[in-house]
């Protein structure tokens, strides 16, 4: 028997209810259906459109949204407790996750006061220690977060995370508030400190330079499903998915002219009434008959998986070669 | 290459502005100089706080009057200096002449109007035509940014639309008026790199068939090397480095351009380290003497005490360093 994984998300799906507003009785289908692994010392890069439910897999991910069906198992299991360490998240923006009335050292080590049993020197110290693994000089952990740069907070959200030892980091966007050059530094640092401390990361980005750069393997999510997924050179460089190689097209890029986008392209479709059949349906180039049936992730070449039968000559209502699943209830409309 | 020989329709010289502050003066702007002629896209790009708002809103006049204030250079918008044009000239320049487009569409718009009023609003304050003429011109400005049905579009309140949507109202309104040119400060910034390719691709047709010259700010190098055709590089309120786009990326000359290029991913190979740049940007109430990437700059040494030049490098190319003018010199 294999050792299972340090993370498994295994047919997650999460619905937001929405009780009042225009859209009242309609749940927001966030997230669709999602499995994917991450073993111990591996970077799986997500990627997509805004809305397409990163954030949400991210939040589920660390227990902090409700999860509607499927589950998230650390090394095997779907203990709370032990995810509650073992998985820290970095958000976008360092800003609002910083209480800007505590001094850096209370950050830092907020996990920790947070379990308690540790006297103020103790948190110090350590506190001094993690700022120097992030690259802050000790002496930083006398002051407040405004007296930091965007970049230097960002420092300080991730020793604040590492304070408990965690094994995997969901990083949300952690760079798309900070400029180019704070960007390489803070990357950089990610990089070292996974080589130090076999960190996992599920790195969440619309990025895809940045993805590429980082990641080992990489799941391109749509309307909260995955449509592909596989090692980063092989998605990126020979994207098999209609949806991947559409979002990929509009990359801006030096060595290529503007790409010329249909403007379909540009319209994600609403996630209080998922789609019936293939949910990129309405904006794909290549939609033909079995397009109408539900799609599955299955395996394509090498270790890819796609999610479009014009690739996987899988068709939804059909038998699929791999671990046989049930159609995706898509159209159950809440 | 040769600069586009078109009118010159904004001349921006050796321009310095500060903002008066309770902490002191923020030198904002130490000496930007640049030019926008017509018929062509400029891109300026630069890291936050470089200025590339300031500069075009100086050019346009739209800075708040207490706290904004020029100590040295000067600006020619369309001939004129815009900070001697009466209330009235202001108003027919921004409607006529130049018009603006924003990040943040949900702010330019009137959260309370439908689209199509607040279309044929904005065309019927500068042009003479009848309502049913400005529908049905609203309505083809629409359909020219791909909206496929623009009767309905019209119809809409602005929150119904998605930001992409928004931006494309937006930029439909700014061509409305047949402007000579369009300032769009960061418009794709916020959006998904799907629309984003979608608006830059329309930008980049509606101006070249109205003639319209386009003054496009971002932050990313990638985009602005798509869009335009010359480009102008910021570092803390000065031009670093400007030049038609395929030579300064084929050659980046000045250290700050070319470590902005370097510190991508994607040009070295996956999980190496990136190229750092050292450092931070100058403090803007205290600037450096000299040359203000001077703390940051590998290339530093004892001349660079001195401000260097915006000089000619090259055919249409020009840098900010005395390394550069030297070796341009020496050639
Ligand atoms: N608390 C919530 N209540 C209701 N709907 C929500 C909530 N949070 C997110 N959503 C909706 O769920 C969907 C997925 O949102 P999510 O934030 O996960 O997307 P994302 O991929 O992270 O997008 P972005 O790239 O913009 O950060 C969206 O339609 C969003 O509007
Ligand atoms: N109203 C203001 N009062 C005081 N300082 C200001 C004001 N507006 C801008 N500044 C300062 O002027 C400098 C240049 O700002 P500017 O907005 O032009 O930067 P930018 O290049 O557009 O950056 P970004 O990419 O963040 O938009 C910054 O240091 C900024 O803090
Ligand atoms: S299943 Fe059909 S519609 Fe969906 S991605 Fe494949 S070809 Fe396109
Ligand atoms: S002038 Fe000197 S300090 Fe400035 S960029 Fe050139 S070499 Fe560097
Ligand atoms: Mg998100
Ligand atoms: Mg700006």
């Amino acid at each position: 028997m294999t050792e299972p994984p340090l993370l498994s998300v295994e047919d997650l799906e999460v619905r937001y209810r929405v009780t009042s507003g225009w859209f009242g009785g309609s749940d927001v289908h966030a997230v669709n259906g999602v499995s994917f692994s991450v073993a111990e010392g591996e970077t799986i890069g997500i990627v997509g459109e805004s809305g397409c439910g990163k954030t949400t897999l991210g939040q589920a991910i660390l227990g902090l949204t409700d999860i509607s069906a499927g589950a998230v198992k650390l090394r095997g299991t779907e203990r709370d407790r032990a995810r509650r360490t073992q998985i820290q998240i970095i958000f976008q923006d360092p800003q609002s996750s910083l209480d800007p009335r505590l001094p850096v050292w209370r950050l830092i080590t907020e996990p920790l006061h947070i379990r308690g049993g540790y006297a103020n020197k103790q948190l110090i110290d350590r506190a001094s220690e993690l700022a120097v693994s992030v690259g802050l000089r000790p002496e930083h952990v006398d002051r407040y977060p405004h007296e930091f740069s965007g970049g230097q907070r960002q420092r300080i959200a991730i020793a604040r995370a590492l304070a408990v030892e965690p094994a995997l980091l969901v990083l949300d966007e952690p760079t798309s508030a900070l400029d180019v050059s704070v960007q390489a530094q803070i990357v950089n640092l990610l990089l070292s400190l996974q080589a130090q401390r076999k960190l996992s990361y599920v790195l969440i980005s619309h990025d895809v330079s940045l993805v590429r750069h980082v990641a080992d393997r990489v799941a391109v999510m749509y309307l909260g499903q995955i449509v592909e997924e596989g090692p980063t050179l092989d998605v990126l460089d020979a994207p098999s998915h209609p949806y991947t190689r559409t979002l990929l097209d509009a990359v801006p890029r030096f060595d290529r002219p503007l790409a010329s986008i249909a403007p379909r392209a540009g319209e994600l479709p609403s996630n209080r009434t998922l789609p019936t059949g293939c949910f990129f349906r309405e904006r794909c180039p290549s939609a033909t008959a079995g397009c109408e049936q539900p799609q599955l992730l299955v395996a394509a070449d090498g270790l890819r998986k796609v999610r479009c039968h014009l690739v996987t000559n899988v068709h939804g209502m059909g038998r699929p070669r791999s671990a046989p699943r049930p159609a995706f209830p898509s159209d159950a409309t809440a | 290459m040769s600069e586009p020989s078109g009118d010159v329709l904004l001349e921006i010289s050796d321009l310095s502005l500060v903002f008066r502050t309770s902490r002191g003066p923020i030198k904002a702007l130490n000496g930007v100089s640049l030019n926008v002629r017509a018929g062509e896209i400029v891109g300026i790009v630069g890291e936050s706080g470089c200025g590339k708002s300031v500069t075009m809103m100086a050019a346009t006049r739209l800075l708040p009057k207490g706290s904004a204030h020029i100590t040295a250079g000067g600006i020619r918008l369309f001939g004129n200096d815009p900070m001697k044009l009466s209330e009235r000239e202001l108003q027919h320049v921004r409607g006529k002449l130049v018009s603006t487009i924003f990040q943040e569409p949900m702010n330019a718009l009137n959260p309370t109007r439908r689209i199509g009023e607040q279309i044929v609003e904005i065309i019927r304050r500068h042009q003479r035509l009848d309502a049913k003429a400005a529908t049905s011109k609203a309505i083809g400005l629409l359909r020219d940014m791909l909206i496929s049905e623009p009767e309905r579009i019209m119809q809409a309140y602005p929150f119904e639309l998605s930001g992409g949507m928004r931006q494309r109202v937006l930029i439909a309104m700014a061509f409305s008026c047949e402007p000579k040119l369009i300032i769009a400060d960061e418009p794709t910034t916020a959006l998904d790199v799907t629309v984003q390719a979608l608006i830059l691709s329309l930008i980049k047709h509606k101006a070249a068939s109205t003639g319209t010259a386009v003054v496009f700010i971002s932050h990313d190098m990638a985009v602005v090397s798509q869009l335009c055709d010359r480009l102008y590089v910021l570092y803390a309120g000065r031009v670093a480095e400007a030049g038609t786009t395929a030579s300064v990326l084929a050659a980046p000359a000045h250290p700050y351009t070319r470590a902005l290029i370097r510190c991508l991913p994607g040009l070295v190979a996956p999980k190496q380290p990136l190229e750092q740049i050292l450092g931070t940007l100058p403090d803007l109430l205290d600037p450096p003497a000299g040359c203000l990437f001077k703390a940051r700059c590998r290339e530093a040494d004892e001349r660079c005490k001195a401000v260097p030049p915006l000089a000619a490098i090259g055919a249409a190319r020009r840098a900010a360093c005395w390394r550069r003018i030297e070796e341009t010199q020496s050639a």
